[in-house]
């Protein structure tokens, strides 16, 4: 295992070249890598996957990869989908568990209008199909954290099918090389959350925490149009910003609100799809391109030494920085699908279907939440560009970044700076330095007003750019004098000191 | 007092005659007297003597909740009682006391019904004779009937009194029992593919099994979830009105019930049968049916021909495929619904410690009995990839002709069917046990679970008093609601003297 390791650190790089350059070595890929030079950002949507090449050390064929994904992300809602117990992140275990969570004999399923309403925006802003009937189905199997021995869930017939789903990749050094892909969506189906249990390995115990069981969950398949680590993770940080730009999760993997299983398998081109491995619970972003990266290594690695892969379901040990089998999941598992016979089929309804005299509290009008969904990432960043006349690139890492749109906006509004300005003050200088002291931007010292202060004076020219700098420089300075500083600043101008006098004054009490 | 029908006993309590504690006591010490016949699993005497206490109060403020309100009743053990145990008959469920009501037993109770106790049944309601619990079987109260003691006199001497007794049919015998034994005037029952009407049936009392989604299921501890509902046992087809008027409409909580309001109705006191048109279904003419049960049949079809009703031979064609049908659907959702049973949350959990599949496996096989097993591994063989398609999903198409046949019929002018319940009267308990679970009931529900396939229909049966043991006939017509009790209640009137028949 140590020597895959070895060669993976300097195998890396190369593959992620090799991801660039496999644009410019095939006919779609090189319209793509070259459009893309040209016009920043705006490529040609790839309707077909991009294969990436990689070549591998012994100069044998090239491998192509194709990654599928299955992201399971919790709805905000108040109660749970099936059961009116409450939705809490670190509640105290077992504290929020109804009858009907607990699996507690003779008690029903009933649905949750606002998962509902949750699917039918999400699948409405994936440009899916809304299907008007869905069904619910009980999928079998024994396991701790799940009461009832099996889990409801959509399989026949899910609540939206064939959408897609574009999102952004580098295909250079330059932040300017920007390209969009898309990515099909198979389906969005409604289900419920496990339970989750805690191994107690010193007392050979496990303790079961019910309360995020029956927790709804959105199941937003992804379909192998994936080829490396980067792209998944870029596939599913705009499903983030689209899942909470519509308020449907909070796609917050860090507290488990979006997990991500990842299908990997390896081929060389034109020859048919490899067998695939499922890379289960995927809950960093950090490890997600990571632990795809390193299972197509992996399998081309086998693939290249004879050996077979096997259709198993593996997880990824951030420590280790690799994949291993998970054991309790070997062997085919056979599910037995019913129909969840509790549940009547679903049905919703646009204007022209609904019938006459229907009570609005029980029935679903997709026309109107169509007509009320939010503003979504791609329009905003369309607006951002529009507006400000800032690059594409900037626009995507306004709103990759937590926060950081609010707060350029707020910056906006109380300067008088040019907005190119602000952009790259924000974007280069601010959020460097958010980078540099490892701080979120809603932890982040530099209030907005702060800031906008800053550049006022600079756009006075009553400071230097890079006196105005060493403000924000924090290696020699308090944080919390940042803006006691500013307001020296600023008296210091108001008296129409010179300039050289400001800087004098910044230094000293910076060196303090 | 004891052997009035729940009217009567109603009007009693109003006018004073009796008060509901008296009552209740009258009630309890029956139970205690009739403890041999093993029909109550729990006695809840302290919560039903308080209930009486309430209702007393109530009755003497003037503030009675109605025809209910201190009648002593019964549930069967596979509903949902707060705080009272419910086992359903089990070793999985010894011991479990549930901390919520079944929207049935509270809506019982809501109308000041006072509960005597929790009744016996199959174990999970798996069966046909109520002889499979874990509690022992039930024991049929005509098995001490002066005539039922007399026919065995005739028969084999130096025979322990005791060792001959019937059975009582099921899976809801202790109910049956209970309400025929003059020890409650009202019991809840499931049916899932007669388990109310059959042991009604054997027992000499009415049972009613509604349409399915037009009483809660919420709280009934589930066998087949598509099919089951709650069962009324009654002494007369009147108080199964009453009862039904009180439990009828939708439930929130049970997303299977139909959202309509339901118009509360009352029985007319006499009928005309001259607009009637009665079905005698053809494929029911079973070879297997006793002849004494045949003659009670056409002898009530006869009677309503006179009284100037129409009475035609009509075709269900797929009666024979049903009993297979639902056994592949029953134990696909059995297998389902028993998954939960795993000794985690809540039930018997065994000693085994080594891993959680070990503490599984072994509370399962503790906690379940041969049939429930049985009826797992059968569902989950059926609900296996490879054999959906061909055994489940075909099953469902079967079930759906099943339907259809009924619509049909009954599209065609046919207000009511008129069928027996059971193929021959209660069997002695040693011969019904030389077949096992499976057999027996796949003989025994045989008029009885189309009906509970088809969903749509209503049924009844009523007895017929004159027999040595009870016989049934079984009235099945399509959703009017009223139509059924009507009829059943014109069978009554016509044919039962509405007074004590067990005497």
């Amino acid at each position: 295992m140590a020597a895959l390791v070895v060669r993976l650190s300097c195998l890396g790089k190369r593959w992620v070249l090799a991801c660039i350059d496999g644009g410019s070595r095939h006919g779609r890929g090189a319209a793509i890598g070259l459009t893309s030079r040209r016009k920043r950002g705006q490529s040609s949507v790839a309707q077909q996957p991009l294969i990436a090449v990689q070549k591998s050390r012994k100069g044998e064929r090239e491998w192509a990869a194709v990654v599928g994904l299955e992201i399971h992300a919790q709805i905000s809602s108040n109660s749970k989908l099936f059961s009116g117990s409450q939705v809490h992140f670190a509640a105290p275990p077992n504290s929020l568990v109804s009858f009907f969570d607990a699996s507690l004999p003779g008690t029903l399923p009933v649905l949750n209008r606002r998962c509902v309403e949750a699917a039918v925006m999400t699948g409405l802003a994936l440009n899916c199909r809304i299907n008007k009937k869905s069904l619910f189905d009980r999928k079998h199997y024994f396991y701790a954290d799940l009461p009832a021995g099996y889990q409801i869930t959509q399989q026949r017939l899910p609540i939206a099918v064939n959408g897609c789903l574009a999102y952004s990749v580098s295909v250079g050094k330059k932040p300017s090389q920007v390209s969009t892909r898309t990515v099909r969506i198979k389906q969005i189906q409604l289900e419920q959350d496990s339970g989750k249990s805690l191994h107690d390995e010193p007392r050979s115990q496990t303790l079961i925490d019910l309360n995020r069981a029956g927790v709804g969950l959105l199941e937003v398949v992804l379909e192998p149009d994936m080829s490396c680590g980067e792209e998944a993770a870029s596939a599913v940080r705009e499903l983030q910003l689209i899942l909470q730009a519509l308020g449907t999760s909070q796609a917050n993997m860090a507290e488990g609100q979006l997990r991500v299983d990842a299908n990997i398998s390896v081929h060389h081109p034109g020859e048919p799809l490899g067998v695939r491995t499922e890379v289960k619970n995927l809950n960093s972003a950090r490890f997600l391109a990571k632990a795809i990266d390193f299972e197509i290594k992996r399998q081309i690695h086998e693939l290249e030494n004879g050996r077979k892969i096997l259709n198993e379901t593996r997880s990824f040990d951030d420590k280790l920085g690799c994949t291993m089998p998970m054991r309790d999941k070997e062997g085919k598992q056979d599910y037995r699908f019913m129909p969840e016979p509790n549940l009547p089929p679903l049905l919703l309804y646009d204007t022209a279907s609904l019938p006459p005299g229907a009570d609005p509290q029980q029935v679903i009008n997709i026309d109107w939440i169509r007509e009320r969904l939010p503003e979504l990432p791609g329009k905003t960043r369309e607006k951002l560009i529009q507006q400000y006349g800032m690059l594409p690139e900037h626009s995507f890492t306004l709103l990759n970044e937590v926060g950081l749109l609010e707060f350029f906006q707020n910056v906006i509004k109380e300067t008088r700076a040019e907005p190119k300005k602000v952009t790259s003050w924000v974007l280069n200088i601010f959020l460097g330095f958010l980078k540099q002291q490892n701080l979120a931007v809603n932890e982040s010292p530099v209030t907005p007003s702060a800031l906008a202060e800053l550049l006022n004076l600079l756009d006075r020219k009553a400071i230097s750019s890079s006196a105005a700098r060493q403000v924000m420089d924090m290696k020699r300075g308090n944080p919390r004098a940042i803006n006691k500083l500013i307001g020296l600043v600023r008296k210091a101008t108001l008296s129409r000191a010179d300039p050289t006098v400001i800087k004098e004054i910044l230094e000293r009490k910076l060196s303090s | 007092m004891l052997g009035r029908t729940l009217r009567e006993v109603s009007t009693a309590l109003k006018q004073g005659h009796i008060t509901p504690t008296e009552l209740c006591q009258k009630c309890l010490s029956l139970i205690k007297k009739t403890k041999f016949l093993n029909a109550y699993i729990t006695v809840s005497e302290e919560v039903a003597l308080k209930q009486a206490e309430e209702s007393e109060k109530r009755y003497k403020k003037g503030h009675s909740l109605g025809d209910l309100d201190g009648i002593p009743v019964a549930v069967k053990d596979n509903f949902s009682t707060s705080s009272i145990e419910t086992t359903c008959a089990s070793n999985m469920l010894k011991g479990y006391v549930p901390p919520y009501n079944a929207t049935v037993v509270q809506k019982l109770l809501d109308k000041g019904a006072v509960l005597m106790g929790k009744t016996n049944l199959d174990e999970f309601a798996m069966g046909s004779g109520s002889t499979d619990g874990v509690f022992g079987p039930v024991k049929n109260p005509w098995s001490y009937s002066k005539q039922y003691r007399e026919k065995r006199k005739q028969k084999a001497h130096g025979e322990n009194e005791d060792s001959n007794w019937l059975i009582t049919g099921g899976s809801s015998g202790g109910s049956a029992a209970a309400v025929a034994a003059f020890t409650c005037f009202a019991a809840l029952g499931s049916d899932t593919g007669g388990s109310t009407r059959n042991p009604a049936a054997h027992c000499g009392v009415v049972g009613f099994k509604p349409s399915y989604g037009l009483v809660s299921r919420h709280g009934l501890i589930p066998l087949v979830n598509s099919m089951d509902v709650p069962g009324i046992l009654t002494r007369c087809v009147d108080d199964a009105a009453i009862v039904l008027g009180m439990l009828a409409g939708h439930d929130p909580k049970d997303s299977t019930t139909i959202q309509d309001p339901v118009k509360p109705f009352t029985l007319p006191t006499f009928a005309d049968v001259n607009k009637l048109c009665i079905g005698i279904p053809k494929e029911y003419l079973a070879p297997e049916l006793s002849s004494e049960v045949r003659s009670f049949w056409s002898k009530a079809a006869n009677l309503f021909e006179s009284e100037g009703a129409k009475v035609i031979e009509v075709s269900l064609p797929h009666t024979s495929y049903s009993i297979v049908c639902y056994h592949v659907l029953c134990t696909s959702e059995v297998a389902s619904n028993m998954a939960r049973f795993d000794g985690l949350e809540y039930g018997h959990r065994c000693d085994i410690n080594v891993s959680t599949e070990a503490m599984y496996a072994a509370t399962r096989r503790e906690g379940f009995n041969d049939v429930v097993r049985g009826r797992i591994l059968s569902g989950n063989f059926f609900l296996l990839k490879e054999n959906y398609e061909n055994y489940f999903i075909k099953a469902q198409k079967v079930r759906r002709l099943i339907a259809n046949d009924f619509v049909n019929v009954f599209n065609s002018g046919v207000d009511v069917l008129l069928t027996p319940t059971t193929l021959s009267e209660a069997v002695p308990y040693l011969e019904f046990i030389k077949e096992d679970n499976r057999t027996r009931s796949a003989q025994d529900d045989i008029f009885t679970q189309a009906v509970n396939m088809a969903g749509e229909n209503l049924t009844s049966a009523i007895p017929e008093p004159h027999a040595k043991e009870p016989e049934q006939l079984h009235v099945t017509s399509f959703s009017y609601l009223p139509m059924t009790n009507e009829l059943a209640g014109i069978i009554e009137t016509f044919v039962v003297t509405k007074r004590p028949y067990w005497t």
